[in-house]
């Protein structure tokens, strides 16, 4: 089963690469990953996607929780988080497909990035089931590059921490 | 004062007596401030690989942190194996290691290796010192890391440079890690619930691993022991954690504990593990591993819980604490007589499955009857401690050796380090002036790191060292015969190739080399006696196996036991 794992690290050299590690170490594949700041200059938040039995994700969870530079360790349980993902497509557009591959982005509500005489970027920004949709639907046209920059993820507005302190009471 | 001096100052801060190095370009600041004077004692090793196993040995002698230093590059490289088995054996242990000038890094400099990316997986933690301000708190947080929560080795890689620059020197009372925060209590409704499953065990047993050494934590052991009555089983690196001669200890158990000893675990109903990690040579197929057994677990590391085997009641937090609550709690709930039939049925097992080995007189002394009498000659004394090499003189040493006092037994558990015992001998002997220490070892062993002995004889720092000398790379020569239908392959050191005894004697110590029992006998009363660093060459029968054994991949309970059908005599 297929898992979202926030890790909030200090901002500090090394801290990726030690979780990272950890991963490849005790053989966890990591499909996805994206880092970056946090609202504090000294803590970055990870976010991997693993795939993963609960058991294994309750001792991956344990293994982060060791790294001395993690300071918080959650689950994004499906359905009570936002998971989006940024995505750039690279897709063949001669004049005859250009009209329906627009039409296509407009349902997607991707933009167009760039257009050139034979083909367009569509940069598209959402859940990354969507991002998977869009790409499904453009590869007939051919696809000729895509990016994706990884998940990242928040508790919903509404859940709340459950009760769980604030990041700045951490540090 | 500059960077080297802080680091200094910094390990006379945290009471630091000795630390064990080798110099080289990058660390060459450092000890030019040992130079100028310092209050920790400096062993001089031979190899880094000899140093970092030496800090091991200290640690595990006196229970503090351990302090090994070697230069960039290769000299770190050296360190990597015993920060490896630092980690696979839960050691404290602080590494410094000398790196290349700042604006050198990145650019494959003389003796440049990125030492801390190559010991990311086998550290704790690690730093990279690169501002020479933050050098007393990085030095603050390393011996805090290395000590606290489940131990472990730490790294801290200092850049020439840095040492060389100058700072104002304040030692910090208290570290700031955000991010580490090891338990300080266990769960007072856990405790309760293990108290619970533990007195209405019909069959409970306490299966102790190295935690409960460096823990601090064997009075309190032995306390919950007593209370309830229940049989003990230390596991290698818990060897000396509990009294080996009390009648609650039952052996230990694994791949060559003996038969009685994986009866008693395997067979109990509540397995009560403690400090320990359900390693595969304990456990054996997993899936036969106790059976049906409630297993109650108690560990300061969370991430050991259900790791191996699921724990029906985890207890996470500092066994000392722990093992005294639960006694206290047991101390009322335990119901008197209740474990006697089952101790009884111990006691039976014993009788009936004693350790043996082939006595028939041959031309040639047995690697067993070296263990017996060098037990023998210890008998009752409470000041030797025992470090060893890994293979069969090892599982050997762990079969006849009692061990009553914590922390007298020495050896390389999880990481199966071969050369292991000298170094630790030395690093033991640092850390117990007063007592007579004994290396056992094999010839295999031995050749890995004698060049320590150099090391032992200059300092001052006398060993015994015991070659358990089959000419084989016995434990591979084992396996060949037992699981590669006697495929003999790459396995021949020869008897006398070199003459142990003559090297021993070029490096400043005594040798010997005995052939038979009157032999043996006379040159191990001399060795012990000599207050020198002794090498005694003991010439043994390589066709002893080491038995009994769970062949990997089977059930422990299912032990191949010594098959002999000449002459057999039971030694308990």
């Amino acid at each position: 089963m297929k898992h979202t794992i926030s890790v909030l690290v200090e901002n500090k050299p090394g801290a990726l690469m030690r979780v990272t590690a950890m991963f490849a170490r005790r053989g966890y594949n990591i499909e996805s990953l994206a880092v970056g700041e946090t609202e504090r200059h000294d803590v970055s938040r990870i976010t991997l996607r693993v795939d993963c039995e609960t058991h294994s994700l309750e001792q991956i969870e344990k293994q982060l929780n060791k790294l001395v530079n993690t300071l918080r360790v959650t689950e994004l349980p499906p359905g009570e988080s936002l998971e989006r993902e940024l995505a750039l497509f690279k897709v063949s557009a001669p004049p005859s497909a250009r009209a329906e591959l627009m039409a296509l982005g407009e349902v997607f509500h991707a933009r167009i990035a760039d257009l050139g005489p034979d083909a367009i970027v569509f940069e598209l920004t959402g859940p990354p089931e969507d991002v998977d949709s869009f790409e499904e639907l453009v590869r007939p046209h051919g696809l000729q590059e895509l990016v994706r920059t990884g998940r990242i993820g928040l508790t919903r507005a509404t859940r709340g921490h459950k009760g769980k302190p604030p990041v700045q009471a951490l540090v | 004062m500059n960077g080297a001096d802080a680091i200094l100052r910094s390990l006379e801060a945290e009471g630091v007596e000795v630390m064990f190095g080798l110099p080289g370009g990058a660390i060459l600041p450092l000890y030019d401030a040992m130079a100028r004077g310092t209050t920790v004692r400096h062993v001089l090793a031979r190899h880094e690989q000899g140093a970092g196993h030496m800090a091991e040995g200290y640690a595990r002698a006196s229970g503090r942190v351990g302090v090994a230093i070697a230069t960039s590059g290769p000299g770190a490289t050296n360190l990597v194996t015993p920060i490896a088995d630092a980690w696979m054996d839960s050691t404290p242990l602080v590494c410094i290691t000398g790196q290349v000038r700042t604006h050198l890094i990145g650019t494959d400099a003389f003796q440049e290796c990125d030492i801390t990316g190559i010991t990311i997986p086998i550290v704790k933690h690690s730093w990279l010192v690169l501002d020479v301000d933050e050098l007393p708190h990085v030095m603050k947080a390393a011996f805090h890391v290395a000590s606290t929560g489940r131990c472990g080795p730490v790294l801290v890689d200092v850049p020439r440079d840095v040492q060389e620059a100058e700072l104002e020197f304040a030692y910090p009372d208290e570290v700031s890690l955000p991010g580490w925060k090891p338990p300080r209590r266990g769960n007072a409704r856990q405790i309760k619930a293990a108290a619970v499953s533990i007195a209405e065990a019909e069959r409970p047993i306490l299966y102790v691993g190295g935690g409960v050494l460096n823990a601090h934590a064997t009075d309190e052991l032995r306390e919950l022991a007593e209370v309830a009555r229940l049989p003990v089983v230390t596991t290698l690196m818990a060897k000396s954690g509990f009294p080996e001669s009390h009648e609650l200890h039952v052996g230990w158990p694994g791949m060559h504990g003996p038969k009685w000893s994986n009866y008693a675990l395997n067979k109990a109903d509540v397995v009560v593990a403690v400090g320990a990690r359900f390693d595969d040579r304990v456990t054996g197929k997993l899936s036969a591993f106790a059976p049906g057994a409630t297993i109650v677990h108690l560990d300061i590391d969370a991430a050991e819980i259900s790791k191996i085997r699921h724990a029906d009641v985890p207890v996470v937090g500092p066994l000392k604490p722990v093992l005294a609550e639960l006694a206290k709690r047991l101390r009322d709930e335990a119901v008197p007589g209740r474990t006697d039939a089952w101790l009884a049925q111990i006691d039976e097992w014993r009788g009936q499955f004693p350790l043996r080995y082939s006595a028939e007189p041959g031309p040639m002394l047995k690697p067993q009857l070296v263990l017996e009498r060098l037990q023998a000659l210890t008998e009752g004394r409470d000041d030797v401690v025992w470090t060893t090499g890994v293979g069969q003189h090892q599982m050997w040493a762990m079969q006849y050796v009692r061990c009553d006092r914590p922390r007298t037994f020495i050896t390389s558990g999880g990481l199966g380090t071969m050369g292991y015992g000298i170094p630790a001998a030395i690093g033991a002997k640092a850390a117990r002036p007063d007592a007579t220490v004994i290396c056992v070892d094999g010839d295999g062993c031995f050749q890995m790191t004698c060049q320590e002995l150099a090391t032992a004889a200059h300092e001052e720092l006398p060993i015994v060292v015991v070659i358990v000398n089959n000419g084989y790379l016995g434990m591979v020569r084992q396996w060949q015969d037992m699981f590669f239908e006697e495929r003999f392959s790459q396995i021949a050191l020869s008897h006398n190739l070199p003459d142990y005894a003559a090297l021993a004697r070029a490096y400043g110590a005594l040798g010997f080399t005995a052939e038979n029992e009157e032999e043996l006998e006379a040159a191990l009363i001399e060795a012990i006696a000599s207050g020198r660093t002794c090498v005694v060459d003991a010439r043994v029968d390589p066709r002893e196996h080491c038995f009994p054994m769970i062949a990997a991949g089977s059930a422990a309970i299912d032990m191949v036991e010594f098959q002999d059908t000449h002459t057999e005599v039971p030694v308990v």
